[in-house]
């Protein structure tokens, strides 16, 4: 996934002059994950370059970039130290298009390395998605694989409106192929598996796990299907609905915290679409209300293949009372 | 404080003309007189609120005189109403926001070179950086003008003592000075944030003097002095311009008023203080000067405050005039392209508000 972002970043780059990437060690050294690796030798260091290490200032310098006719790519190097600059994310990046009567656009492509998963400390492993989608003014998406990074990054920065870019920091090193030429449409969400008793819906790295949920209930007759979600804000509720129709029973996973989480959100749809055909109320595994606990409890507090089989479980079997 | 290299020629060359003095007389009388009126109209209910600078007009009628229009971009707060009187905005399309009509103002921010008005304090300092970064990177790629400015742009960015206190201008500073990129921060320390006076807010003696700590040339001024303030801002526009990088201004003022027309000033300070604090009103400090060095005489102040009625009197029917925003612009204009949640909202808003 890391080279698939990095190739979309190069030939953004390639494609539109106006587009710049900035932040935090994304110059010379390409960034710590290396998604920017290379580019700033190749482009300029004009067109990629370091900034103080200051998120806030990252961010309103986007706000003023973007004003002078630039597509700013920045990134805050991981989601917890979004947190120092949600000033200018909430109130200026997603406000500006709106305070200003649409004369000045915000098309700044935030990407922030986001989501747990590799042991690190804290601040840098955190699900910030219903907080950035509860947001008027900002769109938000998440790729589940590489050749999902490729295509999304690219439709992403090319939009004339403030897109968050959470990169699934756990599956960076994934590999699988990138078919530049047939990306599909680049909006709403995708089918990864389809299937017939139960829809998981998940995003970013939760994808893949529950893929490995659908082979494991496969071996027991229950066919799964597999809804990425891919954008958060706007959410395809019509995607929610078309497979939700089919199976009649859905299970929402997610990282972040349940309460107020995005799982209740896309229940909410599911429900408003599909209350006639549900045979099962919106189940939701997610992460619980703690704070995004140290490596040694990360693997309690993600969702893993158990907790969502429980999930799945609950759903299959539920009887009206 | 001094800090800034003399600079030899350009935009801070010539002192100011006749001409210049009377016109910025001008300005200052029609800001005054716009100020005072905008305190009586939320007085009236004409608006709802308003923020006034009574006594900061020779800071902000200054700095807005050195701003060249076709080139630089302007940040202000919500307390700029002189700059942007000066820079030739539409009156009643920023006055607007004071009636609550929409948030940032009416007015054209690309046209005018004012971006929208700004409620956060120290929130638009940052965006001045990114905007004047842009200038350097156009100006190296030689931009023809695509990029707004052409390239040889500065960003000039108001804020106050208060907003000093706030992270994201220490950050703006020392972005602005590790890329020198083409800025002026234009600090009016009015003395109050709201209710704390200046040496509870300000640590270091001044805002000026942590410039230094950026490397970067700072300017103390007497902001209640029209022509000083122009003949400082001329010469941080003309560093700034030639590639050296920020600048720093800070205009020593006082806000004999309100900090806004809900506040109540008699809790923290008392008329006595407000007296002794304000030193000479600056507009009647300049009109003794242009009288003393003969450029001013008695017809041309009634003419300047005749001219300031006028113009008054037609802000005022303009603004009384001015309707509330069809409420499809709410969803209209959040996005560039809009998503189908907010079209349904804005379906679910018009079949439900036509019962009404």
């Amino acid at each position: 996934m890391q080279q698939a972002l990095n190739r979309a970043l190069d030939e953004v780059l390639a494609e539109n002059p106006k587009a710049v990437i900035f932040g935090e060690d994304c110059g010379r050294l390409g960034g710590v994950f290396r998604i920017t690796d290379g580019l700033q030798a190749k482009h300029g260091e004009q067109r990629v370059f370091d900034t103080p290490l200051a998120e806030s200032g990252i961010l309103g310098m986007s706000v003023g970039l973007a004003m002078a006719g630039f597509h700013p790519i920045p990134e805050v190097q991981f989601d917890g130290f979004a947190y120092p600059a949600i000033n200018q994310i909430v109130c200026q990046i997603a406000r500006m298009n709106y305070r200003s009567r649409g004369t000045l656009p915000m098309p700044i492509t935030l990407r922030v390395p986001s989501f747990g998963g590799i042991r690190a400390p804290e601040h840098h492993g955190e699900s910030l998605e219903a907080l950035f989608a509860h947001v008027p003014g900002l769109k938000v998406v998440a790729p589940s694989n590489p050749h999902e990074a490729y295509h999304l990054l690219k439709y992403a920065a090319t939009r004339p409106d403030p897109v968050i870019f959470m990169e699934p920091k756990s599956r960076y090193w994934q590999k699988g192929d990138v078919a530049p030429e047939h990306g599909g449409s680049p909006t709403g969400a995708k089918v990864q598996r389809e299937g017939r008793h139960l829809t998981l819906v998940a995003w970013g790295a939760m994808v893949a796990r529950c893929l490995q949920v659908a082979e494991l209930a496969a071996e027991d007759g229950i066919d799964i299907e597999v809804l990425d979600l891919r954008w958060l804000k706007p959410i395809d509720a019509d995607a929610l609905a078309t497979s939700v129709r089919k199976t009649r029973r859905a299970v929402v996973v997610h990282e972040a915290p349940l309460t107020s989480g995005l799982g209740a959100e896309v229940a909410q749809l599911i429900t408003q679409s599909c209350f006639d055909t549900l045979k099962a109320p919106v189940e939701r595994v997610t992460g619980f209300d703690v704070p995004y606990p140290s490596g040694d409890l990360e693997d309690e507090y993600i969702p893993n293949i158990d907790r969502i089989l429980f999930g799945t479980q609950r759903v299959l079997e539920y009887r009206r009372g | 404080m001094d800090t800034l290299t003399p600079v030899a020629s350009g935009d801070a060359a010539g002192p100011l003309t006749p001409a210049q003095l009377r016109e910025l007389y001008s300005l200052m009388v029609a800001v005054r007189h716009l100020d005072t009126s905008a305190i009586a109209w939320q007085r009236q209910g004409i608006i709802p609120g308003y923020a006034p600078e009574f006594g900061q007009e020779a800071a902000q009628v200054g700095s807005g005189y050195a701003v060249d229009t076709g080139r630089d971009f302007v940040f202000p707060t919500y307390r700029e109403m002189g700059v942007a009187r000066t820079m030739g905005v539409d009156m009643v399309a920023y006055m607007s926001t004071h009636k609550a009509t929409w948030h940032g103002g009416l007015y054209d921010p690309l046209k005018s070179r004012l971006a929208p008005i700004q409620a956060v304090v120290a929130g638009s300092v940052l965006h001045a950086v990114g905007w004047a970064h842009g200038q350097t990177l156009a100006a190296a790629a030689g931009a023809d003008g695509a990029a707004a400015g052409g390239g040889s742009g500065v960003a000039l960015t108001y804020f106050g003592d208060g907003a000093s206190s706030q992270g994201d201008v220490h950050e703006a500073m020392n972005f602005a000075a590790v890329m020198k990129a083409p800025v002026v921060f234009f600090v009016q320390n009015n003395g109050w944030a709201i209710s704390v006076p200046t040496e509870r807010q300000v640590a270091g003696g001044s805002v000026a003097a942590r410039a230094a700590g950026y490397g970067m040339p700072a300017l103390q001024i007497d902001g209640d002095d029209v022509v000083a303030v122009v003949e400082a801002t001329r010469r941080a526009f003309a560093h700034a311009r030639a590639g050296n990088g920020p600048v720093l201004i800070e205009a020593m003022t006082y806000r004999r008023g309100p900090h806004s027309t809900s506040d109540d000033p008699g809790r923290y300070r008392s008329l006595d203080e407000e007296r002794d604090g304000a030193g000479a009103d600056p507009l009647e400090r300049f009109r003794q000067r242009l009288l003393a060095d003969g450029i001013g005489d008695d017809e041309f102040f009634a003419g300047a405050l005749a001219a300031a009625r006028a113009e008054e009197e037609q802000i005022r029917t303009g603004l009384q005039a001015l309707e509330s925003r069809p409420g499809a612009e709410m969803f209209d204009l959040v996005f560039q392209e809009t998503t189908p949640a907010l079209q349904a909202q804005a379906a679910s808003w018009r079949e439900e508000s036509e019962h009404v």
